[in-house]
């Protein structure tokens, strides 16, 4: 064999090396373009004023975003209630049926309903609350969004409980301990975290959600408590705001690209530090 | 009470065992309420299981409550308008015509060529953390910030490609002469394909630190070089689950609404190239689902919904079945 050739072969793996990274790294840029200009965009929007003011019409300067912030955490907190204990049951399940026939089916709707376009659960959304009901409502998007949250509750959770051991189970029960007493004081506590970052995932997914809430919750100008009426949220205001013609407006909705972004990047890099904390596996 | 079971718990006292003296009718009654409790144990205990094994058919009648609703609400449209409706080349609701071909176009276009710019960068991603650099703080740091892609709302997305990214392609548009409208499928194309990079990216690193070493190493030991064993190792190995990976981020990419509706232009003409204004099927669904005034047109819209959902969890489906059986290998 010549050297030459060696060489060259050796030279054609350092190169797809280098193109390898450059590549990987690379992906990364958009990513910090993306941080980087909406910080420049929204942090001098961003004040006490900002915070807790509605937003003012077109022509006034000023105004801020409270009615969505709070419109946001409370289609969150709804969702999740609705969510999280169907979820966390739903994982239980399935943890504890691994071979049952409903089990199969029940594993399949999950992993359809993962891959659904949010836009479709908008949709559903729309016809099994917002049209029976009479009008556009919060609790509708929160509905919607809880439907979005379950897939990855159950996933965790499921997946948490699977990976305890069963020896834990069989003391309890060796102890006598009833079925539902073993899974809330020994297996639910034990895969806690697992559960907690899943729900925590969820939370921060549908967060930064527009499309379901498009038909639900719809948007309101004004700041509104009642869960029964439409309502703002981030996601909404932006989308709203950002597709208008005008100037104000656009301000408004980088100080709530910036606060959002914020909050759903934190959200995701707690969980992971929490995953990583507790060792557990997602 | 000396020695008991109560409610789960055990409780201990230091007298010594003592024989209960069944005759007596202190032991009769503590007895029967002994029986009773763990009767209402056994009870809390079935109801419970009973609760789990509803939740579990909540998760299928959700999905079958979604598909049902969807063909329910689409009929109207699937009588009046037939399976032509597909191929119809005029969205034009004004006069009643109704044609899903210029969305299923939009929809294709933007998603393929979507998915052909981010192949090689999530490719590149998944060999670097699957074989190049598996540990270390700088890898970690690549994979940590390559899922918070995944993270960022799509929105936010949108926004900043309306505001960043279509003054680029617009500028760019101008340079290479064509019309300089700046929104349209190309656009749309750049940031979903920025916005589906994790997850073909996630997956395809996983599936290739599965490839045993036996394999590479005999590899190496033929004198292969380290591109030579990615060419013709890894990449057949784990061809299958690459290319599921691809799979979910094509069902990703088609069902994206919001950064696509930002930037895409909103017209229901046919785009005659790539750099056209036009419209996907998520994107017409989120702009005219609210002024849809006429029953034809409302469910027209849920019937490119109907499509859109069934494309997605084909997709969707067929993904987790190539990544079953790689795993199960």
């Amino acid at each position: 064999m010549n050297i030459g050739s060696v060489k060259y072969r050796i030279g054609k793996s350092s190169g797809f090396q280098i193109l390898t990274m450059v590549l990987a790294f690379a992906c990364v840029v958009p990513l910090l373009f993306i941080l980087f200009f909406i910080i420049q965009a929204g942090i001098t929007k961003i004040n006490w004023h900002f915070l807790v003011n509605i937003p003012k019409p077109v022509g006034e300067t000023g105004g801020g975003i409270a009615n969505a912030l709070v419109g946001s955490i409370i289609i969150i907190v709804v969702a999740s209630v609705i969510a999280v204990p169907i979820g966390i049951l739903a994982g239980v399940y399935l943890a504890e049926n691994r071979k049952s026939r409903l089990a199969y089916w029940c594993r399949l709707s999950v992993d359809i309903l993962q891959g659904v376009p949010s836009i479709v659960i908008g949709i559903v959304a729309y016809f099994w609350l917002v049209k029976p009901l009479g009008g556009f409502s919060a609790l509708s998007g929160s509905v919607a969004l809880a439907i979005m949250m379950l897939p990855i509750i159950v996933r965790s959770t499921e997946e948490t409980l699977k990976l305890l051991p069963d020896s834990l189970k069989e003391a309890a029960y060796a102890l006598g301990m009833p079925f539902h007493r073993v899974i809330f004081k020994v297996i639910v506590p034990v895969g806690v975290s697992g559960i907690l970052s899943g729900v925590m995932l969820s939370i921060a997914r549908i967060t930064g959600e527009t499309a379901p809430l498009l038909f639900t919750a719809f948007g309101n100008p004004y700041l509104s408590t009642n869960v029964t009426k439409p309502m703002q949220s981030l996601p909404l205001l932006i989308f709203n705001y950002a597709t208008s013609p005008y100037n104000d407006w656009h301000d408004l909705a980088w100080g709530a690209s910036l606060i959002l972004l914020f909050w759903v990047l934190f959200l995701n890099i707690f969980t992971k530090l929490i995953t990583r904390k507790w060792k557990v596996q997602l | 009470m000396d020695t008991s079971v109560d409610n789960g718990s055990i409780t201990r006292s230091d007298t010594p065992l003592r024989v209960i003296n069944s005759k007596t009718p202190e032991a009769i009654v503590k007895t029967t309420q002994r029986i009773r409790r763990s009767f209402r144990q056994i009870r809390t205990e079935n109801v419970f299981k009973r609760t789990l094994v509803i939740m579990g058919i909540i998760m299928v009648l959700l999905v079958l409550g979604i598909l049902l609703t969807l063909i329910v609400q689409s009929l109207p449209s699937i009588k009046a308008l037939g399976p032509k409706y597909l191929w119809g080349r005029v969205w034009d609701p004004v006069q009643d015509i109704y044609g899903a071909w210029p969305f299923l176009l939009g929809t294709l276009l933007s998603s393929f060529l979507a998915l052909l710019i981010s192949i090689p960068f999530s490719i590149a991603v998944a060999i670097f953390l699957g074989e190049y650099y598996p540990k270390g703080w700088l890898p970690d740091l690549l994979k940590n910030t390559v899922e918070l892609i995944a993270a960022v709302p799509s929105v936010i997305y949108g926004f900043w490609g309306l505001a960043v990214l279509v003054p680029i392609v617009r500028n760019m548009e101008s340079h290479i002469g064509v019309e300089p409208i700046g929104v349209g499928i190309f656009s749309s194309s750049l940031i979903l394909a920025i916005m589906i990079i994790p997850y073909a990216a996630s997956l395809g690193r996983s599936m290739i630190q599965m490839v045993p070493s036996p394999l590479k190493e005999g590899a190496y030991a033929l004198g292969a070089t380290r591109w030579e064993v990615i060419r013709s190792v890894i990449l057949p190995y784990t061809k299958s689950g690459l290319f599921a990976g691809i799979l979910l981020s094509l069902g990703r990419a088609l069902g994206e609404t919001m950064a696509v509706t930002m930037v895409i232009g909103n017209t229901s003409i046919i785009p005659k190239s790539i750099f056209a204004p036009g419209n996907t099927m998520a994107s017409v669904i989120a702009n005219e689902f609210t002024e849809a005034d006429k029953s034809v047109y409302l469910s027209a819209l849920i019937e490119l919904g109907l499509v859109l959902f069934l494309v997605t969890v084909v997709i969707n489906m067929i993904g987790k079945k190539i990544i079953d059986r790689f795993t199960n290998e």
